[in-house]
């Protein structure tokens, strides 16, 4: 989906990389790079080191690097051009089973603002320094995630968990994850990435204490990407 | 970042967490914090977790042990980005920095 962007914008100046947060590796990343056929680097975080790196919570989440390789943008909700949510998720076939149908229902739901966002970004591209949309390196820094020791903690569990699980051992690695998960609750990769290894819909397993579609309700779906701070 | 022993290299410090090694200590953006003994050896995995606030977790049943991100503050400690390696799809590594030049649009995305 961001290859039609970059085709636009790489004469201007711009290249696009996408990082696949994904324990799974090359494995579980392919399939999705092939379908999308990019130009641009295609990158595999297998130990999920840009989480930590950049203070990525969720997915899909961007974050903007000038010509100097200083970020003007930290780490926050980012969509290519495609269509409102409440649009991608009409004209459900009948026959959907009715747990995948509540979850679409709640995608539905979900706020995204992709015009806007593809909207900053040419203006960036466009204007350099100059667009009200790159931020000093103060904001930078002060508008990324907070990282209260919980949420360190979180982290080490959740490199932890996801190396013990690649490792084969993986029942230790669930035990890391649940962690990870009680010290940052509102971080979505650490939930979704450890729930999709028990079940492909993140639906409820006996491992967790909960599952995608019990949070989201539980948290509205309209709340599930934090507002843009533009 | 995982650790195999109770030292870590510098250079692979650095180039896992950004906290460059200098005389005067480690630092990372505008901070540096002193310690004991320099920099110039092996770094002390438990004295790193002491002074920079980095939570070090220890899974007894595989003797794993795990260095956390320093905790509270933020995420980034600084603007400038990571010098990130990361394999391709294919395989082959990519280097964050060959991109100096270009703006970039870094994007996470997931399978799941």
């Amino acid at each position: 989906m961001w290859q039609a962007l970059r085709t636009e914008l790489h004469p201007k100046g711009l290249e696009i990389v996408t990082v696949a947060l994904d324990t799974g590796g090359v494995e579980a990343a392919r399939p999705w790079i092939e379908a999308a056929r990019p130009e641009h680097p295609s990158l595999i975080d297998q130990a999920h080191i840009t989480d930590e790196l950049l203070g990525f919570v969720n997915v899909p989440n961007g974050v903007w690097i000038n010509e100097d390789g200083v970020l003007v943008r930290p780490a926050e909700p980012a969509w290519p051009p495609r269509e409102p949510n409440a649009a991608r998720y009409d004209n459900i076939p009948e026959d959907t089973p009715q747990r995948l149908k509540d979850m679409l229902g709640e995608a539905r739901k979900i706020t995204s603002d992709p015009a806007r966002y593809v909207a900053a970004v040419r203006d960036w591209v466009e204007r350099g320094a100059e667009s009200r949309y790159a931020l000093s390196p103060d904001e930078v820094v002060r508008r990324s995630q907070p990282r209260p020791p919980e949420h360190a903690r979180a982290a080490a569990a959740f490199e932890l968990g996801q190396h013990l699980w690649r490792e084969g051992h993986q029942d230790a690695a669930v035990g890391w994850f649940r962690q990870a998960h009680r010290l940052h609750p509102d971080n979505w990769t650490y939930k979704r990435q450890a729930w999709s290894f028990a079940d492909p819909l993140q639906g409820p397993t006996e491992l967790y204490d909960s599952d995608w579609l019990s949070d989201i309700r539980a948290i509205g779906a309209e709340n599930y990407y934090p507002p843009v701070e533009w | 970042m995982l650790v195999d022993a109770l030292t870590v290299d510098p250079a692979e410090f650095e180039a896992r967490t950004g906290w460059q090694a200098k005389p005067e200590g480690l630092c990372k953006g505008d901070v540096c914090v002193s310690m004991p003994g320099g920099t110039a050896g092996p770094l002390d995995i438990s004295v790193l977790s002491e002074r920079l606030g980095m939570p070090l977790l220890h899974d007894e049943a595989t003797d794993c042990w795990v260095l956390g991100p320093e905790g509270g503050g933020r995420a980034l400690t600084t603007a400038v980005a990571p010098d990130l390696e990361l394999p391709t799809v294919d395989g082959n590594p990519f280097r964050l920095s060959a991109l100096h030049g270009r703006k970039v649009l870094l994007v996470a995305w997931a399978s799941w």
